[in-house]
């Protein structure tokens, strides 16, 4: 039994997804490897030989890799295949991009979203907005997984696992890449962070977004957040979107501000250790969820947070 | 351009899913049913290529039952020239399907397939990436901007951390994300004009497509409920709180 893990990265460090879906990869069971593929993989495989439990790292370098095209992703992958028992990908944007190509090249179901191993074919799974969660059982030989990292703990380090590089696909011949804005911050990660301070409809502009919200993430060295609401109205670009559409988080503390707590929002934070809600309706469905709640206008009550915060 | 547009009919986007008591799945008696989503952003889109001129022909298409025929309806009324369905009471697999639009891509060779990223009952996100593997199509999956140019779709796709621009050759699938455009109201006369658009009804067993589960429902249960904790007082309350628990 072997399992084979997609690492994520950005072209230049591991990202601690990687880890946590190396733990869903050993509650399969069999032995692990992980596939680093896209461009400056030498230091990116270095990091993943060093987690704990992986019998060998694989890199495969090219610029199409490195630009995340998902014909690329499944030639690649479908051509190690032959060697694992079950491939799985951390649900991230772009492994929900390219993971179920290779499960259809495969012939095999792509069980998207894992957030619980039960056994090597049984695994649980988030629908209806995370209203229900499903267990199913795969007949599949291969088994492909999207798994979401934040229902993992991340593996340990302390490993040191060989490196081998595996030969990169062709490129594509039909799908040309041709630029993509990344937004640069100096903030923590959205889907790693410790603590995220989300802001919503109530924020009424950009403008207020950006003076409410971002200082108060500033300092507690948290990331931003934002309802679907406050993205769909501009007040906030669409990689902050926390909820069952935009990104699943589940940090330390959620500090939720001016949110009124639509299903989709809750699907993707209610998993948080600690939620706090701060809304001036007392009625709004975020308090439901929320392990201390403020009634309050946000305007008076977050230059209030940030003096007793001190 | 022939454009196809596979539509779901889903529980609506406003009702909260129930779990059946038995475990057996969600409670779907008597509950509203509509058009997923993400799938009216993608009748949208392709009503909007067929208004600037780029689009000829909307083909929609659905894989379900006989009541799947209101939710082709609703594209019909949105602006599709015609509509398919195949016709089943089976619950499918997202790569079933892949594999059943793949047949109806062959007879009606489109030029783009243009559908939602996701349906709000599975929550695969997956359908549109598989259809686009097995006809050996490029993909622009997440789309927030598509136009059609020079037999080619330029794509801008909502990535982790920002946005990404592809071209991509056509013919070419394209799955919509939320931002991609705002869906519109069907009018009263639309609606009425819809009814007299050709429906075409097809038995899934006349394909002869694969459509085998490969995955067994073992149980559907109700995620473990988070309650209500305690309201606050004032800021400084908050913060003595979040200290005490330890997560500040």
């Amino acid at each position: 039994m072997a399992v084979l893990v997609i690492a994520d990265h950005d072209n230049a460090t591991l990202k601690d997804n990687t880890h946590k879906v190396v733990t869903a990869a050993q509650a399969i069971g069999g032995d692990v490897d992980i596939l680093v593929a896209g461009t400056n993989t030498g230091a990116i495989a270095a990091e993943a030989a060093k987690i704990a439990g992986v019998r060998k790292v694989l890199t495969a370098d090219s610029a199409e890799l490195g630009q995340g095209l998902a014909e690329a992703f499944q030639d690649l992958i479908v051509g190690l295949a032959g060697g694992y028992d079950a491939i799985l990908t951390p649900a991230t944007t772009q492994g929900k991009n390219f993971s179920p190509r290779v499960a259809a090249k495969l012939d095999v179901a792509q069980i998207s979203d894992v957030i619980e191993v039960v056994s090597a074919d049984t695994f649980v799974r988030p629908i209806y907005a995370g209203n229900a969660l499903e267990t199913v059982q795969s007949s599949d030989a291969k088994k492909v997984l999207t798994v979401r990292p934040t229902a993992f703990k991340a593996a340990a380090e302390g490993g040191s696992a060989s490196v081998e590089s595996a030969s990169a696909p062709a490129a594509p011949a039909k799908t040309h890449f041709v630029g993509q804005e990344i937004v640069k911050s100096a903030r923590p990660d959205l889907g790693a962070a410790k603590i995220v301070v989300s802001g919503g409809r109530a924020m009424g502009s950009a403008e207020e977004f950006q003076k409410v919200i971002e200082p108060l993430a500033d300092k507690l060295g948290a990331a931003v957040g934002a309802s679907r609401a406050a993205v769909d109205a501009g007040y906030a670009p669409n990689d902050y979107q926390v909820g069952q559409t935009g990104k699943v988080v589940a940090p330390q503390l959620y500090i939720a501000i001016g949110i009124s707590g639509a299903i989709q929002h809750l699907a993707g934070m209610k998993d948080s250790k600690v939620i706090v809600a701060i809304n001036k309706d007392p009625d709004a469905p975020i308090f439901q969820v929320a392990d201390y709640g403020l009634v309050a206008d946000y305007k008076a009550a977050v230059p209030e947070l940030m003096s007793a915060l001190g | 351009m022939k454009v196809l547009v596979p539509v779901k009919r889903v529980i609506d986007y406003n009702v909260k899913a129930r779990v059946k008591a038995d475990q057996t799945g969600v409670d779907l008696a008597n509950v509203k049913m509509s058009m997923n989503p993400f799938c009216e952003i993608a009748v949208e889109e392709a009503v909007r290529l067929k208004e600037k001129g780029v689009a000829t022909e909307i083909v929609a298409v659905s894989v379900g039952p006989t009541q799947a025929q209101e939710t082709l309806r609703t594209a019909l009324a949105m602006g599709a020239d015609r509509a398919i369905l195949i016709q089943t009471d089976q619950d499918l697999e997202p790569l079933a399907i892949a594999k059943v639009l793949k047949a109806v891509v062959a007879e009606e060779s489109p030029e783009l397939v243009l559908m939602g990223k996701q349906a709000i009952d599975g929550d695969n996100n997956a359908t549109g990436q598989m259809l686009a593997a097995l006809l050996d199509w490029p993909q622009a999956a997440f789309a927030s901007e598509v136009v059609i140019e020079g037999g080619k779709a330029k794509v801008t796709r909502e990535v982790d951390g920002g946005l990404q621009t592809l071209n991509v050759d056509l013919p070419a699938v394209v799955t919509a994300d939320l931002r991609l455009n705002e869906p519109r109201y069907a009018s009263l006369p639309n609606i009425m004009k819809a009814k007299k658009k050709p429906l075409d009804v097809k038995e899934l067993g006349s394909l002869g497509v694969d459509t085998a589960a490969k995955l067994k429902v073992v149980k559907v249960t109700e995620p473990a409920k988070r309650s209500a904790g305690i309201k606050v007082e004032t800021a400084g309350d908050l913060v003595a709180k979040l200290k005490t628990a330890g997560v500040l």
